[in-house]
């Protein structure tokens, strides 16, 4: 009979009429987010960076700028670069974490924020001040250890460097520091 | 044919005289009308001059070129990690595919074999992403039909669960860059595999859904039915793939016909269409979303633990040489051309985009018939910009 398709349909219509809502009403409510989002506010840990710009180098379309000089500390305390300049342009970055993947020491970590609108395009830059002053909480991508914790950026806090790192320690530092929660097992090697 | 005035068999010339027999004799001069670049049934930013006789279509010239973002080039100055995110961008509605189709030209190149749970964590998530295509060309090819809205936005809402399990499992949505050259970049993490498996219940339900609400309706069918026809020698001359020429009735598939990774080691079946009309490339459609599922849940049943990444330097420089590896992505078949010098840069680039070349169809399928039909045949062939201008 003609006509019976568009009936079949209204009746999956009203079926959907009264369905519980599959949206949110966005600012008041939010859908869960997964702790593995690649998002923005990149974390910092300046304790772990040596300055190698490894990020800068992996970064694809080439927007993080690194400008160091010698750190003053001998081969002994770990021979890192201070960081003079940090720059993170995340009006062009498009949130592919390869930088995350490529930094050797564990210092650089995507954010896991996604409302970063501004007015200028020059409040886009992440400024290395503003990297030192930024709450750390790091999204748990790339970082699987994170996950064992069941560490989760938007619901815990801010997160140190000791427990942030695929490693308990940035390992090019000689001494050995101890990292927390750990037990002394009088090994001297990783 | 059941409508379309039995015209479809006809060349175009014959199709426009039957169907208007005083046309010819009748004094009345042809209008050109642009259709685009910025227009709200060309799926992007893609422009067609069409010349009307009344409503009826004489001539289409498609023009393109406006997202051309010079992909090919660009991924000629960056290393073999860094092109995966370029390819994320090409047909942005199936990241993964894209991905996925990249990464094995390289591990071709660079004589890589990824792990076996790598394989079958790329399929699963490779078959999600057709889902969410295919889910995605359903909503627009009704949104086109004039079905305003409603059969989209029950679409978005499974694409949107789709999506929500490549956030989990790689922290992207869309542009998701989660294969990396030998393996995936991460193993998916404790809560997929029971959202997974949630979502693999839920899913059949929700296409009968569709196919209630969908295929029998009276003006869906009147609108596409024999509408359109592309014949299958015309579709092989014009090295039409994927579902458009599945849905001539060429069973053509390249997970069965040439099978990469893992698919030699499921069991599905390839949905083939009769007519080739506009209705048979929306229901083929429909039918290869069950397929794909049953792909996953047997993936999800044989995968094994073990590593997610082959051992590989972090500058991969794959000898000299070069290598071509195809997929059945969701559009077709979705190559890549690879050649290297030695270096950590591909030397030349090179991306056989299906919707670029199922495009080139258009204007044999719709001069005779109507600028509405026009824009449905246009949806039905499911064309994605950023991968016909890369």
């Amino acid at each position: 009979m003609y006509g019976l398709g568009i009936l079949s349909g209204m009746v999956v219509t009203l079926k959907n009429f009264f369905r519980k809502p599959f949206t949110v009403s966005y600012p008041e409510q939010r859908l869960p987010q997964h702790p593995r989002f690649r998002g923005e506010e990149f974390t910092w840990y300046e304790e772990r960076c040596t300055g190698c710009a490894s990020c800068a180098k992996f970064c694809p379309l080439g927007i993080i700028r690194i400008v160091t000089h010698p750190g003053g500390t001998t081969p002994a305390e770990g021979d890192s670069y201070a960081i003079d300049v940090f720059d993170i342009d995340i009006a062009r970055c498009m949130f592919c974490g390869l930088c995350v993947e490529a930094c050797p020491y564990d210092a650089l970590f995507m954010g896991s924020g996604f409302e970063e609108a501004k007015y200028r395009r020059r409040d886009l830059v992440i400024s290395v001040e503003r990297l030192r002053a930024a709450e750390k909480r790091p999204s748990t991508w790339y970082r699987p250890q994170l996950e064992g914790q069941a560490y989760d950026p938007r619901r815990d806090g801010s997160l140190p460097w000791q427990k942030a790192g695929r490693e308990p320690w940035p390992y090019h530092l000689p001494q050995r520091p101890q990292a927390e929660g750990e037990k002394t097992t009088g090994e001297g090697t990783p | 044919m059941t409508t379309g005035l039995g015209l479809s068999a006809a060349p175009p010339g014959e199709r426009y005289k039957r169907l208007l027999p005083g046309a010819m004799s009748m004094r009345s001069e042809p209008v050109t009308v642009n259709v685009g670049p910025q227009h709200p049934s060309t799926h992007g930013v893609f422009r067609l001059r069409v010349t009307f006789d009344g409503e009826i279509i004489l001539d289409v010239e498609p023009i393109f070129g406006y997202l051309h973002r010079g992909s090919e080039k660009l991924a000629e100055e960056r290393t073999y990690t860094q092109v995966i995110t370029l390819t994320d961008r090409l047909d942005y509605v199936a990241s993964m595919t894209n991905n996925q189709a990249y990464v094995l030209a390289a591990e071709k190149l660079a004589g890589l074999r990824p792990p076996e749970r790598a394989m079958y964590l790329r399929v699963i998530a490779a078959e999600l992403q057709r889902i969410a295509s295919h889910l995605m060309a359903t909503g627009f090819l009704l949104n086109d039909l004039g079905a305003f809205a409603t059969p989209l936005m029950y679409c978005f809402r499974e694409r949107e669960k789709i999506l929500d399990l490549f956030e989990m499992l790689c922290g992207a949505r869309i542009t998701l860059s989660y294969m990396r050259v030998g393996g995936v970049f991460q193993d998916a993490p404790e809560d997929f595999w029971p959202a997974l498996r949630k979502f693999l219940k839920e899913m059949p339900g929700y296409i009968d859904e569709y196919e209630a609400l969908l295929v029998e309706n009276e003006i869906l069918v009147t609108r596409t039915r024999g509408v359109s026809v592309l014949t299958v020698d015309h579709a092989l001359n014009a090295s039409v793939t994927g579902p458009m020429l599945r849905a001539s009735g060429f069973p053509w598939d390249l997970r069965v016909v040439d099978p990469y990774e893992v698919y030699d080691r499921v069991r599905f079946d390839v949905p083939v269409g009769k007519a080739g009309d506009n209705y048979d490339r929306f229901k083929i459609r429909l039918d290869e979303m069950r397929q794909s599922l049953r792909i996953v849940e047997q993936c999800v049943e044989q995968i094994e633990p073990g590593p997610v990444r082959a051992e590989s330097p972090a500058l991969l420089r794959p000898p000299a040489g070069d290598a071509y590896a195809r997929i059945e992505g969701p559009k077709g078949e979705l190559g890549f051309y690879l050649v290297s010098d030695g270096s950590i840069a591909p030397y030349r680039f090179k991306l056989r985009a299906p919707s670029f070349i199922n495009l080139t169809v258009l204007r044999d399928l719709v001069i005779g018939w109507k600028l509405a039909d026009m824009i449905v045949t246009l949806g039905s062939i499911d064309i994605n910009m950023g991968e016909v201008d890369r």
